[in-house]
Formats: structure tokens, C-alpha cells, sequence
């Protein structure tokens, strides 16, 4: 028994330093390789040929289309998915309804299927040879190789970014505030702005700028069911693919880079949301804080 | 405000929860639903509150037919197990949040001297502008009560109102609830699985089981003459002892016990710990000590009659009892039941 407490204790798991050390070192690489790698290659070779090139690449008419017609994708696409993402994720957790089951699933169904898949199954919907083509064709509606289409495209990608952040906080939360509020008089519409929003607004925002990031890189479907048009149906990935396949490999990274940089405001604007929601809580959980 | 439920039922996907439950309370009454988990109780809470709608049956508010008002409409306050206050609001936007949204404008200066108010009956005065993270699970409790007050409910409905807290606070909270409820007079309905905090509290207690009332009366009524051997294990503990019963009197052991009414033949006799005597020389049952536990307000012994039955009962901490010693118990008092 005396042995038993000079003993050493037992190591933890990882506690190994040949471990630990072997598995930060391989994280590093990796992040190394895959992550950091490819975004200083971006910068380093936007800016290869000179500062002149990459300034007439970025103010060349054909970018700015593409960074205009990206924007107003983001622009619909965003704001329509953060109300379906609210609307499913307070249908989903705050009620019972027959087929909830079967809706969660579906939301989920853009996330699992390859996006070019989706912009083929469009063709078949609305192309030319599609379910609605003709009729589509005969009114003079044009969605495919068109803006509708694109931003219809990118609305199906994203559309469970906001739900998705949503639905696991809120089934958390109950419904207990729901009842509570409306218990105490408030409306269904006063319950959702003065109860429900305030308690996800941070969920809300981070689903939002995922949903954001994700439309403005979306390439496969919108590839797709866009066609291609320089200057009139680009968006920013694809007029980065075709400057690439023009053998103008510096102005693809020129154009890439504005990418990178929205990728990055994207984060910086994230951690800037995480900091202040985890602000607000500290500050809410210390009362010598609030008082001093 | 008088609340009448007439045979309401509730069923959840084939489960019937609620099987047929009419119910009367006075106005001004402050009455309990008492009952094991799976009894229906929070569902006639909620059904009485609104959050749930009844299947079947009607509730009546006074005269008007309270059964199809929405809950937002019902004019009840209702506290919550967890509380459910607003996080994100201060403890004084919690209380004022019902007089912001109600129909009934209030100016500021109102809502500020109301809720100044109603800090003062919780005992929370200066505490307006905590968050409810920053103060304490009895205190977040009362927050709760006063936010219910506030809008001048015709009824005040609680779902088990202190199950979150511990004991001590528990004790407390229902005294301090006893009188609040003497000040304001509000028709008051609480749930709870904990006999202790029901016969304590309530001026009536309604004893539920698989969603049927199993009996009703005052804390007296119901500990006094439990009318099913349901009531009588739920209200506390009890000793169980087969017996025979012949000519209105049960038998068991050496002893006999008066038993009118029972149907002849096997029966069981409940008796409270503190019914029972214990003695070295017979007659009663004879028994074997087999544990003695010694508690701050007595000596508990634990026994096995010559029939294998367990027995618990207590004896005056002078008594000198050990495990092992054999002797005969004999009932003050007990209660029959047909099996």
C-alpha cells in the first residue's frame, strides 16, 4: 500500500510530450499547407505583375460586374434566407405540427447534395427543355442564364445557414419566455421582437454572415445556371475561373483577392459579434461590473 | 374570481393525460394539485392557464366560459417551475414587461410606481436593475411572482413553484407565499408532487392520480381519513400489514382493528410510523428490529414481522433499541383497506 502514494500518477491521455508535441506539430503543417499557403499565393501572385496590372484588373468593367452582380445576389439572397431561417427554425421548436420531422430534414437536404447537382436539377426545372421551360420561354421570362437564376441558385445553397444556427439554441431555450410573454398579455408578433429575437440575435447574426460568406463564394450551381456571360451574368468566382482559364493567372488572383478580403472582413466581423456577445453575457453574470 | 372545471379532458397522442376532471374553486381560494409525475396535474394548470387547450369539457372563469380564451386574453398569472424570466430585461423591465404590452395604457411614472410596488411585496427592494443571472434562485422566484402580479390577474396559477430550490429556501418561499396570498386575497392554483409543501400551503388539497381526482378536501380531511390506500401511501410514509377481516374487524397478528365498511376477508392495515408502539411483552404482532436510525427530531426503527412485512416506525430517542431484539408492536390507530 505505501507504494501506492509515492507513486507517480497515472498520466492523463495525451499527456505524452512526444504526443502532444506530434500532434500540434501536424495541426501546424497542416494549417500551413492547406490554410495559409494558398492565401499568401493569392496576395503574392495578385500583386506579381505590378501594382498597375492588379489596379486595371480590379476597375476592369468585367470585375466590377462580377463584384456588382455578387453583391446583389448576397443583397436578396441573404435577407430571404434569414427570413426563412427564422420562420423554420420558431416553426420547428416553438410548435408541434405533423411532418416537423420530415421539414428538418429537407432544410438540411442543400448542405448534403453537391451544389453542382443543384444547378443541373434547376436546367431540368426551368431550362429550355425543362419542366416550366417552354411556358417560362413563350412569356418572355428568362431565369436561366440570368440574374433569377442566380440568385435563385444561391438562395437554395444557403438556405440553412440561419436555421441551421437557429434551431439547436432555441430548442435549447424552450418555450417557457414564449409563454411566459404570452401569458403576460404580449401579442405574437411583440413575443417574437421583444422576447425571442433579443435571446438568438448572436446566433442570428453569426447565421447570417456564414449565409453572407456562402453566397458571395457559391461557384457550382450558379456555374451552372448562370452561362457564363462576361459582363453580364459573372459573378466574382466565376469571373475568377474564367480569367484563369484565359491564361491570366495574375488577374485571377487580382480578382481573387477581393474575395479573400470580404473572407476576412466576414471573420473579422465575426469575432467582433462573438467579443460583443460574450461582453454582454460577463457583464450580466459579475454585478460588480454593472455597478462600478 | 370562482374557477369551475366541468369532466375536462386532455389527450397527447393517444396518451390521455387529463381523463374527465371537474373541479371548483372558490374565490379567493388558494388550493393545491397534488400528485405523483404522470398525474395531469401541470396539464390542468396549463389548460386552466390557456397553454394548453382542453380536449373535451369546459372551464369557467365566475359565469363567462373561459374554455376557447386565448391565453394572452385569460387574465391569469402564471409562474413557472424555471422561472422563465426574461433574460435580457432588467429584474424591474421583468415585472413591467405585462403593463408595457397590455391593451391598458399605463404612463411611465405608473409602471415605475407599480413595479417600486411590487419590489417591495416580493422583499426586493434596490434590486430593480439586477439582471436575473446576478441574483439568486429564490429571489428569481419571487421576480417571477411579482412580473405575474403585475397585470392584475383574476388568477394566480403556479407550476411547481419551488421544485428548483432547495429545502430551506423551499420552507421560506412557502410561508412567505401563505402571506402574500392573506394580503392580496387572488384565487390561487398551485402544482406540486410534495405533500409536505401542499398540506403546508394550501387552504385545500386535490389529490391526483393517471389523471383523475382521487380525493379533495383540507389538509385535515385528507390526512385524517384518506379514503384509498393511494392517498394514504402518497400523503406519507406507511406501514402495510396483511390482514383478515371478519365481523367489521381486522385482524392481523394478535391485534384487531376496527374496520366497517371493508368487504370481508384479506384486507391490509396502513399505519403511520408514529402510530406505532413497540413493546417487549405481547400482545400484537411479533417483529424483529433489524436497523435503528437516529435522526435530529427522533429515533427511527426499521422492523420485519414474523410474515416478512417491513415496518418502520419511531420510538422516544431515551428508548434503548438495537437491531436484533425481537418484541411486539401494537396501532394506536390504522386504517383498512379491501385489497
Amino acid at each position: 500500500m505505501s507504494n501506492l502514494s509515492t507513486r507517480r500518477k497515472p498520466p492523463r491521455v495525451g499527456d505524452a510530450p512526444l504526443f502532444r508535441r506530434s500532434l500540434i506539430g501536424i495541426v501546424l503543417v497542416l494549417v500551413a499547407f492547406v490554410i495559409v499557403a494558398p492565401l499568401v499565393i493569392i496576395g503574392v501572385e495578385a500583386f506579381s505583375k505590378g501594382w498597375q496590372l492588379y489596379r486595371d484588373t480590379v476597375v476592369h468593367p468585367d470585375t466590377l460586374h462580377a463584384v456588382m452582380l455578387t453583391v446583389l445576389a448576397a443583397l436578396i439572397a441573404v435577407p430571404v434566407n434569414t427570413v426563412f431561417g427564422i420562420a423554420a427554425a420558431w416553426a420547428i421548436t416553438k410548435f408541434d405540427f405533423w411532418g416537423k420531422r420530415f421539414l428538418l430534414v429537407v432544410i438540411e437536404i442543400p448542405f448534403s447534395v453537391s451544389p453542382i447537382v443543384a444547378g443541373v436539377a434547376y436546367l431540368f426545372v426551368y431550362g429550355l427543355q425543362g419542366l416550366f421551360g417552354p411556358w417560362l420561354d413563350a412569356h418572355d421570362i428568362k431565369i436561366l442564364f440570368a440574374v433569377p437564376g442566380i440568385i435563385i441558385a444561391s438562395m437554395f445553397v444557403t438556405a440553412p445557414f440561419v436555421a441551421r444556427e437557429l434551431i439547436p439554441l432555441m430548442q435549447a431555450q424552450g418555450r417557457d419566455l414564449e409563454e411566459a410573454s404570452t401569458s403576460l398579455g404580449a401579442s405574437g408578433w411583440r413575443t417574437f421582437f421583444a422576447v425571442t429575437l433579443p435571446n438568438v440575435k448572436w446566433a442570428l447574426l453569426y447565421g447570417v454572415i456564414l449565409c453572407n460568406a456562402r453566397v458571395m463564394g457559391e461557384f457550382g450551381a450558379v456555374s451552372v445556371v448562370s452561362g457564363n456571360i462576361r459582363g453580364q451574368t459573372n459573378t466574382l468566382p466565376l469571373h475568377i475561373e474564367l480569367l484563369y482559364h484565359d491564361y491570366n493567372a495574375t488577374g485571377a488572383f487580382a480578382a481573387a483577392s477581393i474575395l479573400a478580403l470580404i473572407a476576412v472582413f466576414t471573420i473579422i466581423a465575426k469575432v467582433a459579434l462573438e467579443r460583443q456577445g460574450a461582453g454582454r453575457v460577463r457583464k450580466q453574470a459579475n454585478p460588480a461590473e454593472k455597478t462600478s | 374570481m370562482k374557477i369551475h372545471l366541468e369532466n375536462v379532458v386532455k389527450t397527447f397522442e393517444s396518451f390521455r393525460a387529463v381523463k374527465g376532471v371537474s373541479l371548483d374553486i372558490e374565490s379567493g381560494e388558494l388550493v393545491a394539485l397534488l400528485g405523483p409525475s404522470g398525474s395531469g396535474k401541470t396539464t390542468i394548470l396549463r389548460m386552466v392557464a390557456g397553454l394548453e387547450y382542453a380536449d373535451g369539457g369546459a372551464i369557467y372563469f365566475g359565469d363567462q366560459d373561459a374554455t376557447d380564451i386565448p391565453v394572452r386574453d385569460r387574465g391569469v398569472g402564471f409562474v413557472f417551475q424555471h422561472y422563465a424570466l426574461f433574460p435580457h430585461m432588467t429584474v424591474a423591465d421583468n415585472i413591467a414587461f405585462g403593463m408595457k404590452v397590455s391593451k391598458v395604457k399605463r404612463d411611465k411614472a405608473a409602471i415605475d410606481q407599480r413595479v417600486t410596488d411590487l419590489l417591495r411585496l416580493v422583499r426586493l427592494e434596490g434590486l430593480g436593475d439586477r439582471f436575473p443571472a446576478q441574483i439568486s434562485g429564490g429571489q428569481r422566484q419571487r421576480v417571477a411572482l411579482a412580473r405575474a402580479l403585475a397585470v392584475d390577474p383574476k388568477v394566480l396559477l403556479l407550476d411547481e413553484p419551488f421544485g428548483a430550490l432547495d429545502a430551506n429556501v423551499r420552507r421560506d418561499l412557502r410561508r412567505w407565499l401563505r402571506e402574500i396570498h392573506s394580503e392580496l386575497g387572488i384565487t390561487t392554483l398551485f402544482v406540486t408532487h410534495d405533500q409536505e409543501e401542499a398540506l403546508d400551503l394550501a387552504d385545500r388539497v386535490v389529490i391526483l392520480k393517471d389523471g383523475q381526482i382521487v380525493q379533495q378536501g383540507t389538509p385535515e380531511e385528507v390526512c385524517r381519513d384518506p379514503k384509498s390506500a393511494f392517498v394514504m401511501k402518497f400523503l406519507g410514509d406507511a406501514n402495510v400489514i396483511a390482514a383478515d377481516v371478519r365481523d367489521g374487524r381486522a385482524h392481523a397478528g394478535g391485534l384487531s382493528v376496527e374496520a366497517a365498511g371493508v368487504a370481508e376477508g384479506r384486507a391490509e392495515l396502513y399505519a403511520r410510523p408514529s402510530d406505532i408502539d413497540w413493546s417487549e411483552q405481547g400482545p400484537g404482532i411479533a417483529a424483529e428490529i433489524t436497523r435503528v436510525l437516529d435522526r435530529a427530531d427522533g429515533r427511527r426503527v426499521l422492523a420485519t414481522t414474523g410474515a416478512g412485512e417491513a415496518l418502520e416506525f419511531d420510538v422516544e430517542p431515551e428508548r434503548v433499541v438495537k437491531a436484533g431484539e425481537t418484541g411486539f408492536v401494537t396501532l394506536r390507530r390504522a386504517k383498512v383497506f379491501g385489497v
